[in-house]
């Protein structure tokens, strides 16, 4: 009579869920790094196609192999280990030596995200992780920069990119000489403009025409790809706008201080990994706060510690430092930021 | 109205026009929203829940045996909180059974086996004056219709018309929005029966003592905000307006922010804040039911979803089986997913033998391929993106409530958290990208917390 039938499924609401799930948030990611790389690749040869390449392989093998060691199953389909490797190898030097890199994306995945647990667990972006390892361990060369569009760019390597393993790179000033004969300062905008007070015209700044790591140098290629994960809703734009913002409003009360020694609001926006970091890394959901007013907060944070480091610092680039340090914060910053609930009184609510 | 732009950016908080947060599910409403309500046969055998509505569940006033007439009182109120019931169909009452609900649990039902050959005439009626009648006897009156909250919460309406005495009703508001994907029930109510419905919220504005009333529903249903407005009284106190479609908008906190701008305070009524919310469908029943002293006997019910062959708005006697209702409809036999109510926040039945209620206003059913990507149960871990937090409508933080579920650490989740003003609306659980079931921890959560607080006491 009332015997339940027998291919009627029991579940509980909701019956529908949207299609936006890890793996396809990731794999979209993947694909609009694709343009930023290929444009690398374009504008370095093929030192940055075997540095990208090296990073990713190496970061998916790290994850994999910690997988199988601690008898997990491997969750190298997420695809955000792949995000990691190819970040990891934009923000390198386009001559940076393949061992190093092998070294840095171990370092990078398996200290600073599987160690702590794996996706969704690591405290900071795994990319950055092993970026900052690779600025400690590996000084000279991760701040050594290479001509853009040199001319066998694509037949040749850079000759530190195949440097043998726990060598030390060849000095690389005859073989730039070579392939720029008259005059390669090696020196990235924002150092020209750190130390020289040089400024780079602002249209080279966004096509990508100037010096720099293998993907920050385009930015407006970079806000393209980052428009199509914002349309696509697998961004948060809050974190990218706020950091800009706050970089923009930073740089412009310190330029109006004194034009003279600091660089304008466009130049900071448009110069050095800012426009990466912004759109890539600190958009990064797992190291970045989970509430409204949290990720403004955040944003900012990335935003002023940058210009502060650039303007300041003893380096001429503060992006990474800025955002591992707000990614270190953001449990903190989620933690005191807990959203208004509706239907309680302000004053309650900060019970 | 709508603002495309604020949807787009999420801030449609910042206009005033809508509640803050919310999600846009596919809506699915094209199956059934342009079919005209029509009538399903009565079943040889209709299962009437003595306990359709929130409260104590009515007393049964007929024998096994006795022959009923269409629309007589076959059991009465239980208490102040419960209703009486009403014969929808002239027959002979064969007898009282446990039988299986879409609650869940197995419910004492009057089994009622319908007279073929009769007319089914209802007989019952008294005409009355509802301008003569005094707010406390309207609220009796309106008992003595045994109508619920139709929407889906069945929840005694007459109870809503005695306010706590500290509180004054101001405005009426009338729920049509709907937002369930796939409902079209208000929808078609609110377009075929719009004089009911003006004639219900005039009831409800009496009985409280309301200067005005709007109508509320999604601006997906401009037709029925046409047809209303042809019947609006001269004097302008019933205005009808259309919010923005967004789920979970047909919440009545939700409505009273979008129409009011009010914010029913947390754990009280609506009339805290000087508002009564009904739901449009139980409007329109009042309206006709109340000035004939007759009671609640059928109501139109969405039969919908890829799985049914003939997709329509349903007048359907209280107490029809679903497997009646399939059959005269056409069930695909590959259908496996019966969902009674919307796909949001309605439950899967677990035998087709469960009845039509007074609460139920949609009968879903979804094929295997519809379910295809939903069904997997495999999760990611939480990736704090925060998109949970962005669509709860409620501003809590379903992520941490999340992790803490995962703990078992219910308590902290009710005492740092606000885990009871979560009403379950789901979109937590739709948004999240990690699949994590964090509406399904939420319910597990509270129902142990109550059994921890029953222990304790």
């Amino acid at each position: 009579m009332s015997a339940t039938s027998p291919n009627v499924i029991l579940r509980t609401s909701p019956h529908f869920r949207s299609t936006n799930r890890v793996d396809v948030i990731m794999r979209n990611v993947v694909y609009a790094l694709l343009p930023v790389c290929a444009f690398s690749v374009y504008q370095f040869g093929i030192s940055v196609l075997a540095l990208l390449i090296v990073c990713t392989a190496t970061c998916v093998g790290t994850e994999a192999l910690i997988c199988r060691l601690s008898g997990k199953p491997s969750s190298v389909g997420d695809w955000s280990v792949v995000i990691t490797g190819l970040l990891l190898g934009l923000i390198l030097p386009p001559g940076f030596p393949l061992w190093m890199a092998v070294v840095a994306s171990a370092f990078g995945v398996g200290v600073g995200k599987m160690f702590f647990g794996g996706l969704g667990f690591n405290v900071m972006n795994p990319a950055l992780v092993g970026r900052a390892f690779a600025q400690a361990a590996f000084t000279v060369p991760a701040t050594t920069w290479t001509p853009y569009m040199a001319e066998n760019r694509f037949t040749q390597f850079i000759p530190t990119t195949l440097t043998a393993p726990f060598m030390k790179p060849p000095p690389i000033n005859d073989w730039i000489a070579s392939v720029v004969p008259d005059g390669f300062s090696g020196a990235t905008p924002l150092a020209l403009m750190k130390f020289e007070q040089v400024s780079t015209d602002t249209m080279e700044l966004l096509i990508g025409t100037t010096t720099g790591s293998a993907g920050e140098t385009s930015s407006l290629l970079i806000l393209a790809c980052g428009l199509y994960l914002v349309a696509r809703r697998m961004m948060d734009w809050r974190i990218t706008f706020s950091v800009l913002l706050v970089a923009a409003l930073t740089s412009g009360f310190f330029y109006m201080l004194n034009p003279e020694v600091h660089p304008d609001p466009v130049f900071t926006l448009l110069s050095g990994g800012l426009m990466l970091g912004a759109v890539f890394m600190a958009t990064d959901m797992v190291a970045s706060p989970v509430t409204p007013l949290g990720v403004w907060i955040y944003g900012g944070m990335i935003g002023f510690i940058t210009v502060i480091i650039r303007l300041f610092g003893g380096l001429n680039e503060g992006v990474m430092y800025a955002i591992l340090l707000a990614n270190a914060c953001s449990p903190l910053i989620s933690a005191v930021t807990q959203p208004k609930i509706y239907g309680i009184a302000k004053k309650k609510g900060a019970a | 109205m709508a603002n495309p732009l604020s949807n787009l950016l999420n801030l449609g908080h910042w206009f005033g026009d809508s509640f803050s947060h919310g999600i846009h599910p596919p809506e699915n409403k094209h199956f059934t929203a342009n079919k005209p309500i029509r009538r399903l046969p009565f079943p040889p055998e209709l299962v009437i829940p003595l306990s359709q509505h929130a409260g104590a569940p009515s007393q049964p006033v007929v024998h096994v045996g006795q022959e009923v007439l269409r629309g007589q009182v076959v059991a009465k109120a239980g208490g102040f909180v419960s209703v009486p019931q009403h014969a929808p169909a002239t027959g002979v009452v064969k007898r009282f059974e446990l039988r299986p609900t879409a609650k869940g649990p197995r419910t004492m039902c009057l089994i009622l086996e319908v007279y073929p050959g009769d007319s089914q005439e209802v007989r019952y009626f008294e005409p009355r004056n509802v301008d003569e009648m005094a707010p406390g006897e309207i609220a009796q009156a309106v008992q003595d219709t045994g109508l619920v909250g139709l929407g889906g919460a069945a929840f005694p309406t007459h109870v809503k018309l005695s306010p706590p005495k500290e509180h004054s009703v101001h405005t009426v508001l009338i729920n049509g929005c709907e937002c369930e994907p796939f409902l079209t029930t208000d929808h078609r109510v609110m377009i075929e029966q719009a004089a009911d419905l003006i004639a219900g919220t005039k009831i409800f504005m009496r009985a409280l003592g309301a200067e005005k009333a709007i109508i509320g529903t999604e601006d997906n249903k401009l037709d029925a905000v046409e047809a209303i407005r042809k019947e609006l009284p001269a004097d302008g106190s019933i205005t009808v307006k259309a919010v923005p479609t967004k789920y979970p908008q047909g919440a009545e906190k939700m409505l009273a922010k979008a129409l009011m701008g009010l914010e029913i305070p947390s754990g009280g009524y609506p009339s805290a804040v000087g508002l009564a919310v009904f739901n449009a469908s139980s409007t329109a029943q009042l309206g006709r039911l109340l000035p004939m002293s007759q009671g609640v006997i059928e109501r139109v019910v969405t039969i919908t979803g890829p799985g049914i062959e003939h997709p329509g708005n349903y007048t359907v006697p209280i107490g029809t089986p679903l497997r009646f209702i399939l059959s005269q409809l056409g069930f695909s036999g590959t259908a496996q997913h019966l969902i009674m109510g919307g796909p949001m926040m309605g439950g899967t039945v677990s035998s087709l033998d469960v009845p039509i209620t007074k609460g139920c206003g949609g009968v879903l059913v979804l094929t295997e391929q519809n379910m295809q990507g939903s069904l997997s149960q495999d999760a990611y871990p939480c990736i704090s993106c925060g998109k949970c937090l962005d669509a709860c409508p409620m501003n809590l933080n379903p992520s941490q409530m999340g992790k803490l579920a995962y703990k078992h650490r219910y308590a902290e989740m009710a005492e740092s958290f606000h885990l009871n003003d979560c009403f379950e609306c789901g979109c937590c659980s739709y948004v999240c990208p990690s699949n994590i079931p964090l509406v399904q921890y939420f319910r597990i959560a509270k129902s142990s917390n109550r059994e921890q607080a029953r222990k304790a006491s």
